[in-house]
This record gives structure tokens, sequence and C-alpha cells, in this order.
């Protein structure tokens, strides 16, 4: 059922020039539409050549995201915990578990239909809600939300939900788990071998 | 077959009756029977590798897509009396004459459910089961639950799984017993197949795979329950939520009545605890042994091993354990 959640998720945010004035939801739209467009012409990311992903989602994803406050979300109350460097490092490798779960995601998506729902926000609003849903035939839809937030760089997504399950807080309980045992060090050094072990995965992979 | 089928859930829900007294410690506050749960959480993912995982590739390499959808479809149109059922329980009833509409529909010009043309027609699929009615209702999740095969559940949506989910599904009605078997392990592999690639991400991404796949459970019943909307959640409401249930847990061989009758002051400090905000953002959850301490303790009564009776036992002591719930039930 939820094959194609994770790919979507992260496909909505290609490369919007600037996106100052743009209306959240019409820059998801946007975003959104460009990616799949770029997916469905892309013979060798349906295939799921790694390093064309990785290309397209360093390029247009990205950029919209704000890391920082995703791994501070991640992190809840333990954040503040964590001195300014730490902080640098939890990011980095928080970002780079995230891309690769994103970027091997994306080559599965097979033509669903995304629906865009309507923005429930007020004018002055600098924290939104954009819900989006993915329709497959057979199964439910899936609702893919976005939590936004305006910055001085335009809006950027802080938190991706999939059908409920937001793929940033899900972390929340094994972070406070580690930092519980071996404190932020341990988390980063978990971080750390969790990427190393992705990277050695990808590259014996034949693809 | 049928006996032992009736005996395998039976001990199932013993399994689950039993655990629910016998909380360990330790781990994260958020899952009581984490030690138990890891077990079979290692259990079942063996299962998976060596048998259920093969099965449902060498099943989505041998059918085309189009077969593979049409047997997906086949069975979710099935699926839709119950979940059409359930809606109305829930009060939905306007969800619920969708479901009909779409099983008529796909029943007959989707022939016998193997397109889902009502889809296309406008009217939605739904997910609802009887633990989603029950969470409607404001009865709590309780303590996290791995259960033997089936993975992911909680105290409620376990019971109401093997208990009552089972005969809203027509599959189990099929009188022949070779063919019902058959076609419960078709939807089973198909069921796996249509999951691959979500498992294979869901264990790339994890830290720590147990605790990925029971956090996101969690968040997807909460949110299935609202249907899609779920009120915030503060962080520390989790932990202190179910250190009750389990605190709750425990006392399951109090009465059905007796809690009853005490459920009603128990839901309404907890509904004022949630709404101070003071309390959210301390950043410590109230001690489990704070909130058992309100709510005296009943002694005397013999524990009694029928499951109808601890049924509704674990049901209403869950029901004061989550307060969260509480808010959105149908209650006037």
């Amino acid at each position: 059922m939820m094959k194609l959640l994770f790919a979507l998720c992260f496909s909505v945010f290609a490369a919007a020039a600037s996106a100052q004035d743009i209306a959240p939801d019409a820059q998801v739209k946007k975003i959104t539409n460009e990616v799949i467009e770029v997916i469905k012409q892309d013979k060798d990311i349906q295939a799921g050549n790694r390093k064309k992903i990785d290309q397209l989602v360093d390029a247009k994803v990205l950029p919209h995201f704000n890391f920082s406050r995703m791994t501070a979300l991640a992190m809840g109350r333990n954040w503040p915990k964590a001195n300014t460097e730490q902080q640098k490092i939890l990011t980095n490798e928080f970002r780079t578990l995230l891309v690769h779960t994103y970027s091997g995601a994306l080559s599965t998506y097979k033509n669903q239909v995304i629906e865009f729902k309507p923005l429930r926000a007020a004018a002055g609003d600098t924290d939104v809600t954009v819900r989006t849903q993915v329709k497959q035939p057979g199964t439910e839809p899936v609702s893919i939300d976005y939590g936004m937030e305006k910055t001085p760089n335009g809006w950027k997504v802080y938190d991706v939900v999939v059908g409920g399950v937001s793929l940033v807080t899900n972390y929340r309980e094994t972070f406070n788990a580690e930092i519980r045992d071996a404190g932020v060090d341990g988390l980063i050094k978990s971080l750390v071998s969790k990427n190393r072990s992705l990277e050695t995965q990808a590259s014996s992979k034949p693809k | 077959m049928i006996m032992s089928r009736r005996f395998l859930r039976l001990s199932l829900l013993a399994t689950l009756v039993g655990l629910s007294g016998c909380a360990t410690t330790g781990g994260s506050p958020g899952d009581p029977l984490e030690g138990y749960n890891r077990a079979m959480f290692g259990f079942n993912e063996g299962v998976d590798k060596a048998i259920i995982k093969p099965l449902a590739s060498g099943y989505r390499t041998v059918m085309p897509e189009f077969a593979r959808t049409g047997v997906t479809n086949f069975f979710a149109n099935l699926g839709d009396l119950w979940i059409g059922i359930n809606n109305i329980l829930q009060g939905k009833v306007g969800a619920g004459a969708s479901d009909f509409g779409r099983f008529a529909m796909n029943s007959t010009i989707g022939i016998l459910g193997l397109f889902d043309v009502a889809s296309n027609a406008g009217l939605e699929k739904h997910n609802e089961d009887f633990g989603q009615t029950l969470g409607r209702w404001g009865v709590g999740g309780g303590a996290y639950v791995v259960l033997p095969l089936l993975g992911s559940s909680n105290v409620r949506d376990g019971f109401s799984r093997l208990v009552v989910d089972w005969h809203g599904d027509p599959v189990w009605y099929v009188g022949n017993i070779p063919t019902r078997n058959e076609l419960l392990g078709v939807r089973g592999v198909d069921d796996r197949a249509n999951l691959l690639d979500v498992s294979r991400l869901a264990e790339e991404a994890a830290l720590d795979h147990y605790a990925y796949v029971r956090d996101a459970f969690l968040q997807r019943r909460r949110s299935l329950i609202y249907d899609g909307e779920p009120p915030p959640e503060a962080e520390p409401a989790k932990s202190s939520d179910s250190g009750e249930s389990r605190d709750a847990a425990a006392r399951v061989e109090t009465t059905p009545a007796q809690i009853i009758t005490q459920r009603g002051e128990r839901i309404a400090t907890a509904a004022d605890e949630e709404l101070t905000p003071a309390k959210e953002f301390a950043g410590v959850a109230a001690p489990p042994a704070a909130a058992g301490q309100e709510f005296p303790r009943v002694t005397g009564a013999v524990y009694e091993p029928r499951i109808p009776a601890n049924y509704a036992a674990l049901l209403a002591v869950s029901a004061e354990a989550h307060a969260g719930l509480v808010r959105t039930s149908l209650r006037p």
C-alpha cells in the first residue's frame, strides 16, 4: 500500500527558482509536478540508478528542506543537550540518512495521481501544513503532508508526514533511547555507522 | 483444522492477556512489554526472511502487474463491507454508505471486485477496522504488543483483530476449508508483496528497526482513528499515557463494572491535566504511580481466566488510561 509514499514525499521539492513570494501550497504543487515529470521521462531513475537519483535530489529537492529544524524536531527535548558542534554533526548525519531513504523511495514511483488539497491557513501564517494525497486503486488514498515554515529564503519544509507517520518525529524515541544509554556522542556514533553501512551496501550492489 | 485454528487464536489471546498482566520494566517508558516484543519481533523477522518474503518476491516476479492489482482489488472489495459497518458504528453514515456503494459497484461493473471502478467514480476507499471503532469510541490503545506472525498491534487492536474483525471478513465464511485457506494464503502473500518496497525502505531508514516499526505503527494508528487529522500531541504526553496503561494493565483483576464507574472521574482529571500547558511543556512525564494513586485500588476480586470478562475489563481500563483519545469520543 505505502510503497509510493516514501517516494513522493520527497519528490515534492524540486527546483523553484525564487520561492519568496509563492504561496506554500503552490510551491509544493509546482515542485511535485516538475519532479514527477523528470522521473517519468528518465528510465534510469525508474530502474533505480542511484547516481542519477542522488543528482536529482541534490539539485532540486534538498534546497527546500530545513534540515537543522528537522533534526531539532527529531531530537525533541534532547536538542538543547547537544552543543553547537554536536548539533552541526547531528544535522549533517541525519540529513544523509533521510536523503538516502528518500532517494531509495523515488524509483518506486509508478504513475500514481497526486491530488493537492486546498490550504487552510490565514494570510499572515508563517507555519502551515500543505496537504497532498496519492491516489491508487485498491487502497485508500495515502496522505503526504508537509510541515512548512516561512523563512527569509522562502518556505522551507521541516516535516514530512506520510499516511500519518512523520518521517522526522518517528526517530524521536530511538534518539531518546540512544542518548539515554550513551549520550549525544553515542547517538552521533550510531548515525555515522548507520550511514557508513548504507554506503557500503549501496556500492556493493550491481546497480 | 477448525479446532486447531480456534486453539491458535485462543493461545494468541491468552498471550495478550498474560502479557498485559506482567509488564516488564526497563527500556523505553512508552513500551512496557519491550522485552517480549523485541523477542517476538525477531521471531517474526526470521519467519518473514525465511518463508514469507521469498514467497512474496516470487509472487511479484511471476505474476504480471495487472494480475496482482486484480488480486489486491478482489480482496480489497470484500473488505469494504466490514469497513462500511465500522464507519457506521463510528457514526460516519455517509462514509459507510459510500463503502457499500463501492462494494455494489465493484462487485458488478468491476467484475467480482477485480477492477476498482468505484474509486474512479469518486467513491474513495477507506481504512477502518474494529480497533479504530473502539478508538473512536474513546477506548485507549493500551500497551504496544507484537503479535506472533501478525506483527505490530496494541492491546485494544490485538483483541479487536483476533476476536472481532475476522467475523466481518467474508473469506472466513467460505465453507470449503481448503479453498478458504488458499484464499487466506494468497491474500497474505499479496499483502506482503505490496509491502516489499516499503519494508525495505523502513529497514534502511531505521537506526533501530524494532523501534522504528513500533513508532510508525503507533503514529499510523493514531492518524487512522482520527481519519488523518489527529490533534497535535505534546511529547511528554506519550510516555505518561503508556505508563498509565502499564499501570492499568496490571489491574486486570478488577471487575469491568467497577472500572467503568470509576472511569468517568478519571477521564475528567486526565483531560484537565492535558489541557494545562505548563504540564505539557514541563518536559517530564508524570510518573505512572502518581496517576495510579488517584485511582482507588480494588482488591478481592479473583482473577478469572474467561476471555470475554478480561476483554471488557481491559478495554475499560485502557479507556481511562488514554485521555488523548477521550477528547474526541462520541460521548455526548
